[in-house]
């Protein structure tokens, strides 16, 4: 793997909260463009994991680079889709309003968004098929359409590593559809895409490389080599109904 | 109008504008309370600069407030972050610890001097235009040049650092990521809404402040789904409430400060009642189409469900509605009549035919994945 240029790469990394670890001594390489998705049972550290990548909470121990350089370095390059949940629907601003907003890392301090980020923000819109809804007030829209505006937001940050905080999390089938179609587009254009992911049926279909994470990291690699139901034991302890319904090939 | 009167009204419009502006981040932050909590710590900033400078007009009153504005945040946050004491709870315990220690300090260490603490809450507008300064050869009230400035300070804050607090507001989680400090802006605004409250509640007192920061925003809220228009209308109504506040005092010869409340009071109530998509009448509306709308629904259902079976003569009979849909008589003929105006069903001796239109909504219901 050392030939190959490391997207991201996360070294011994520790996060606890009041010393009770939720993450433990977590080793991670991601090569560029590959389609990831990070699983594991509830309480499992996905989304501190994700937070901690991305600087939004203090680690006890451990580092992370993307691209070979510390992340504070490389904001520019990283994309970022938090929970739908995680923000209030009800704030007063429209879906395009929304959208420009993955452009304000570039613009810096101060300087307001001008007509060519409308721009950018209408076509970003348009690639997750929500075209139609610029103006729309945002707590009009369903759960799906929410989670749109918030891909299309992480288009406009134009990065070349996403991390997504459960993009799948409650969507409608279309942008069920709209998702993965994204996701395909930007491995072509030689993204890197960290999903967490709580549907293990769909990863193999979605993904191609999966992290299984439990406090400690299970295992991380290509689906095909680490995606076992031993890996998803260890991951899951014995409450994995779906091992049982899954039929090995 | 005397010039005194002239002079009270401009200055409640200037402090109503300058509260409203950070109020409307307060309000979309669900840290309302944190106004209340503000005006009254600030008052231990002023007490303890009088204390120090022997000077009740020395600039270091308003620096010493403003920090234990941000002190009172900051040892709310510490107290939140223990886990073991909720953020209500912990604004309900640093708020009177620290205002009942600027009381004790008045009571015995500067007790004659202008600081009393019915003015703290009440504050002393009717006798705003006597206290003034030379600026630019005028003689102007104090309160409003400094009102004045403080407005101007709040309104380029905000021009400037706009996209700013409302990503920081909207997504702080985004903000961080993208190198714009969450905890720096929010500092910054509580900067702005201490320095504000000890401009104001020299003038206007504590509860007023409040007032003005938390009913104009959240009566603009109802108004409105942009967050500029909130701005304004937050600013607006304001402004609003403190020259009718100012009439109503005159007329009733009352407390100034308390009849601004109180106007403020009532145009929020008033747009709480009528505004015009999430007032409470709308929305009573609305949920009152809705319901007819819905059962009308339900009735082509049922209709399209048992239409050319046997047991069609008997179900789909206008007086048999109450058994199958559980319906009153009353409402069953509503829903009929609806659906016959808006031509969904026929009615023909008592029983109940769809139209092809009727057909065409039951069908769509049915088959609409949702």
């Amino acid at each position: 793997m050392d030939e190959t240029k490391l997207a991201v790469q996360v070294a011994d990394l520790t996060v606890a909260y009041q010393e009770k670890p939720v993450l433990w001594d977590v080793d991670l390489d991601v090569p560029q463009g590959v389609l990831m998705a990070i699983v594991g049972p509830n309480g499992a550290g996905k989304t501190t994991m994700l937070k901690a990548i991305l600087g939004l909470l203090t680690p006890a121990a451990g580092h992370v680079s993307i691209f070979g350089k510390p992340y504070q370095q490389q904001r520019s390059l990283v994309g970022y889709v938090p929970q739908r949940g995680s923000v209030d629907w009800d704030f007063p601003t429209s879906v395009l309003d929304v959208v420009m907003m993955g452009n304000y890392g570039k613009l810096g301090w101060v300087r307001r968004p001008g007509a060519a980020d409308r721009r950018a923000a209408q076509s970003a819109l348009e690639k997750v098929g929500m075209a139609d809804y610029a103006d729309r007030q945002i707590s009009q829209l369903s759960g799906g359409q929410q989670q749109r505006t918030f891909l299309a937001r992480a288009l406009m940050q134009d990065a070349q590593v996403y991390f997504m905080d459960e993009p799948f999390q409650g969507v409608d089938a279309t942008t069920e559809r709209a998702i993965v179609d994204l996701l395909k587009e930007l491995r072509a254009q030689g993204k890197t895409v960290l999903a967490v992911h709580h549907d293990l049926q769909t990863v193999p279909e979605y993904f191609d490389w999966v992290m299984l994470l439990n406090v400690r990291r299970i295992a991380s690699g290509p689906v095909k080599e680490v995606f076992t139901d031993e890996n998803l034991r260890a991951a899951y302890g014995g409450r994995v109904g779906f091992l049982n319904k899954r039929q090995d090939p | 109008m005397s010039s005194a009167q002239i002079e009270i009204q401009l200055i409640g419009i200037v402090v109503a504008a300058a509260c409203a502006l950070p109020g409307v981040f307060l309000v979309l932050r669900g840290m309302a309370m944190m106004s209340d909590a503000i005006s009254h710590t600030v008052l231990l900033g002023i007490v303890l600069g009088f204390l120090i400078t022997g000077d009740l007009e020395s600039p270091w009153l308003l620096f010493g407030a403003a920090a234990m504005g941000l002190l009172t945040v900051s040892l709310t946050e510490l107290l939140n972050r223990t886990r073991l004491v909720k953020q209500d709870a912990a604004i309900g315990l640093v708020f009177p610890a620290l205002f009942s220690i600027a009381v004790i300090l008045i009571s015995r260490f500067a007790r004659g001097v202008h600081l009393d603490t019915d003015a703290v809450l009440l504050g002393e507008l009717a006798f705003a235009p006597f206290d003034r300064l030379m600026l630019f050869g005028a003689l102007l009230p104090r309160s409003l040049v400094v009102m004045s400035i403080i407005l101007v300070i709040n309104l380029l804050f905000i021009l400037a650092l706009y996209k700013e607090l409302k990503l920081a507001t909207f997504d702080a989680g985004l903000a961080a990521a993208l190198g714009f400090s969450p905890a720096l802006i929010h500092y910054g605004l509580m900067g702005m809404v201490s320095i504000t409250a000890v401009g104001a509640f020299d003038a206007v007192g504590s509860i007023l402040v409040v007032a003005f920061m938390v009913a104009p925003a959240a009566a603009a809220y109802l108004l409105t789904d942009k967050l500029e228009r909130m701005l304004l209308y937050s600013v607006g109504l304001g402004a609003l409430g403190a020259v009718g506040g100012y009439w109503m005092a005159h007329l009733m010869d009352a407390n100034i400060a308390g009849s601004m409340a109180t106007v403020i009071g009532l145009l929020f109530l008033l747009c709480l009642l009528f505004a015009p998509e999430r007032g409470l009448l709308a929305t009573a509306a609305r949920r009152q189409r809705q319901r007819w709308e819905f059962a009308q629904t339900m009735l082509t259902i049922h209709l399209l469900h048992h239409e050319g079976t046997p047991e069609a003569e008997i179900e789909n009979r206008l007086d048999h509605l109450h058994d199958h849909l559980r319906w009153e008589p009353a409402f069953a003929q509503g829903v009929v009549q609806r659906a016959d105006e808006r031509g969904l069903v026929r009615l023909e001796n008592g029983s109940l035919h769809l139209t092809e239109a009727g057909r065409g909504l039951a069908t769509t219901m049915l088959t609409e994945k949702r």
